[in-house]
């Protein structure tokens, strides 16, 4: 098992008054979120914007320090780790962001912004090796080399995100964060970027925690999907099953909005359209946080909160007192 | 039924520092009453500059409608005063933004901006246009909609706003509705709660639609015919049925070929187009698809195909379209 979370919390303290600071409620952006991913593999997590899948992958990386709850990576405990720990660590784990304008500086070279981690961790010192290196960066993201000397503004959308990619294979990581690689991206580019991302783990055997709200994009990519919702999964199963037979009326209604573009399927699909919106974090509903929208609900979903527990195969968990 | 709309060969170009920019060239369509026509493609490939253009919303300079006709109930819009589109435009024909937040006025009230439509064409007090606002809002199903009336954009959510944003166009139960990228900026629950009220509310009042997206599952559950548009141009129009299970066009098919597909259970690799949309400053001579197509032959890089008919209802531009249904699908 290359990462395993086991009840992690992020909580953002929320500060009324200007000079005299009080504390006076808590964002639970993160709520007891366990899941492990196995080496090699992908986990998706998926789930509408605030539900806390960003802030999951970041505190994987604890580019947010969890609040409670313990992040093994390769059974080390990140969240308790010191800063010389850490800094050999990060070492193995990177990220991709969304928006490749916005996380990579505009005044360095796509050579430079790729090499920084190469300087930083010192794994190259000669001039001539860090050129070599990356350009052969350059080369497996499926950029010319030649290309190394322009700015960020000078390439595509889907090229920066190549160079983002770049960047966080530079030194050779056993896990990659995605926070929505694609997004931002055309539908004929994400295609590309999809399969760069896919041949790119089987080339070095990488491990990804795949961050997106498109369950599409999620499904594909992914061996196993986590649904999560206001702070939580809802369910985790692998991807065939969460299609097939998902089991959390949020899961459902997930997939049901999700068009197919295949009109015949899609005139004899059900549709399961849930009302209302995401409540806010600051107050959660009590109990289930998404029964206010269930149509399923029942009255213990209004006081109770459901534990996650596996049905059938140990593979399969749900969040639901629905289920049995 | 009576055509509603007829788009025939519209051309709107910008003239930047940089050079000319057609961005939509010799478009031609129709749509008939009630009817959803669905009009697809990449960012850049002039669908919304088309939407624009429908609603003579192009601002000039730098932009400029060259060509064309744009018959709308029986009236050639591209021939009308300032003052006549006006009574047309929030009237008969009005139009659902991508961004509520932006196309809002921040500091009118809610209940103001939908009323408006009532009051400038149905010269309505504003007691009256308020008394229909508010059963406006409880149509598109906003919560306490009387109340609602009073507060500002920015107190509703992005959701909400969308919801609003769809009362105001109907308040004058226009006879077409532009909606362009009505959901994109949405999570996905809330854009299909959207788009279901969208298809209920345009159905009881047989209103028709141009749904423009990027999303070929939203086409697909949504329209009746499609148009996909690149570089500026229709490559492709068919029923939306036919476009799916016949799609004709190499770029249609590559559009196809890329996209995840939620029920796909093999896992099998997508197959991307190759390339980068065209830069319009500098379009590809020939078929502008061109340089990224698997189907070309020599005669596309010189002359440009126009489109023609491939089946009943059924067009294509193209040299050397795709003949059988691909393995992909």
């Amino acid at each position: 098992m290359l990462l395993k979370v086991t009840d992690l919390a992020v909580y953002y303290p929320v500060y009324q008054g200007a000079v005299l600071k009080k504390k006076i409620a808590e964002v639970k952006a993160v709520d007891g979120v366990s899941f492990r991913i196995e080496e090699g593999k992908t986990l998706g997590l998926v789930g509408e914007s605030g539900c806390g899948k960003t802030t999951t992958g970041r505190a994987v990386l604890r580019l947010e320090k969890p609040t409670a709850g313990e992040v093994l990576f390769s059974g080390e405990d990140i969240s308790r780790c010191d800063n010389s720990q850490l800094r050999r660590l990060r070492r193995r784990m990177q990220i991709v962001f969304q928006d490749p304008m916005g996380s990579l500086d505009p005044r360095m070279t796509a050579r430079d912004i790729i090499g920084e981690p190469l300087r930083i961790h010192g794994s190259t010192t000669n001039k001539g090796e860090y050129r070599d290196e990356t350009d052969h960066l350059l080369e497996i993201v499926g950029l010319h080399p030649g290309m190394g000397e322009r700015y960020p503004h000078e390439f595509s959308g889907g090229q920066r995100q190549r160079i983002g990619i770049a960047r966080a294979l530079s030194l050779r990581p056993h896990l990659i964060v995605c926070d929505e690689p694609v997004s931002a991206l055309d539908v004929s580019i994400q295609a590309q970027i999809i399969n760069l991302l896919e041949g790119l783990q089987e080339r070095f055997h990488l491990t990804y925690l795949f961050i997106a709200h498109d369950l599409s994009v999620v499904r594909h990519i992914s061996d196993h999907v986590a649904v999560m919702y206001l702070g939580n999964i809802v369910e985790i199963a692998d991807r065939h099953t969460i299609y097939r037979r998902p089991l959390h009326p949020y899961t459902h209604a997930l997939l049901s909005a999700v068009p197919i573009p295949d009109p015949v399927l899609e005139s004899n699909r059900e549709h399961l359209v849930i009302e209302g919106e995401v409540p806010g974090p600051l107050n959660p509903p009590s109990g289930c946080k998404f029964h206010p929208r269930c149509p399923r609900v029942e009255e213990r979903c209004r006081t109770e909160r459901p534990a996650m527990r596996g049905v059938s195969d140990g593979d399969h968990q749900v969040a639901c007192h629905l289920v049995d | 039924m009576a055509g509603l709309l007829e788009v025939r060969n519209l051309s709107t170009h910008f003239s930047t520092k940089e050079g000319l920019i057609r961005a939509v060239e010799d478009v031609s369509f129709d749509l008939d009453a009630g009817e959803t026509l669905g009009l697809v493609g990449e960012s850049g490939c002039g669908k919304s500059v088309s939407a624009m253009s429908l609603m003579r919303l192009i601002p000039n300079p730098p932009g400029k409608i060259v060509n064309g006709e744009i018959v709308f109930e029986g009236r050639d819009l591209l021939k009308l005063g300032d003052e006549e589109i006006r009574h047309i435009r929030g009237n008969r024909m009005a139009m659902i933004f991508q961004e509520p937040m932006t196309s809002f006025n921040p500091v009118m009230t809610i209940g103001r901006q939908v009323a408006e439509p009532l009051e400038i064409h149905r010269n309505m007090t504003r007691n009256k246009a308020w008394t229909i606002c508010a059963d406006l809002l409880r149509r598109v199903r906003i919560p306490e909609a009387g109340k609602r009336l009073q507060s500002y954009p920015h107190q509703f959510s992005g959701g909400m706003r969308q919801r609003a944003m769809i009362a105001m166009a109907l308040a004058c139960t226009p006879r077409l509705i532009i909606a362009d990228e009505p959901t994109t900026a949405l999570d996905v629950t809330i854009q299909a709660q959207l788009l279901e009220l969208m298809k209920q509310l345009t159905r009881d009042a047989g209103t028709a639609l141009i749904l423009i997206t990027h999303n070929l599952g939203i086409v697909a559950r949504y329209a009746d015919r499609v148009n996909v548009m690149y570089a500026g141009r229709i490559v492709e129009k068919a029923t939306v049925r036919a476009l799916y299970a016949d799609p004709r066009h190499p770029y249609t098919v590559g559009l196809m070929a890329s996209i995840p597909r939620l029920d796909q259970d093999v896992k099998r690799k997508l197959r991307p187009i190759p390339g980068q949309p065209p830069d319009l400053l500098h379009p590809p001579s020939g078929c502008a698809f061109h340089p990224r197509c698997r189907n070309r032959i020599p005669v596309c890089e010189i002359h440009r195909p126009a489109l023609e008919k491939a089946s009943d209802g059924h067009e294509v531009a193209c040299w050397n379209p795709v003949r059988e249904a691909p393995p992909c699908c």
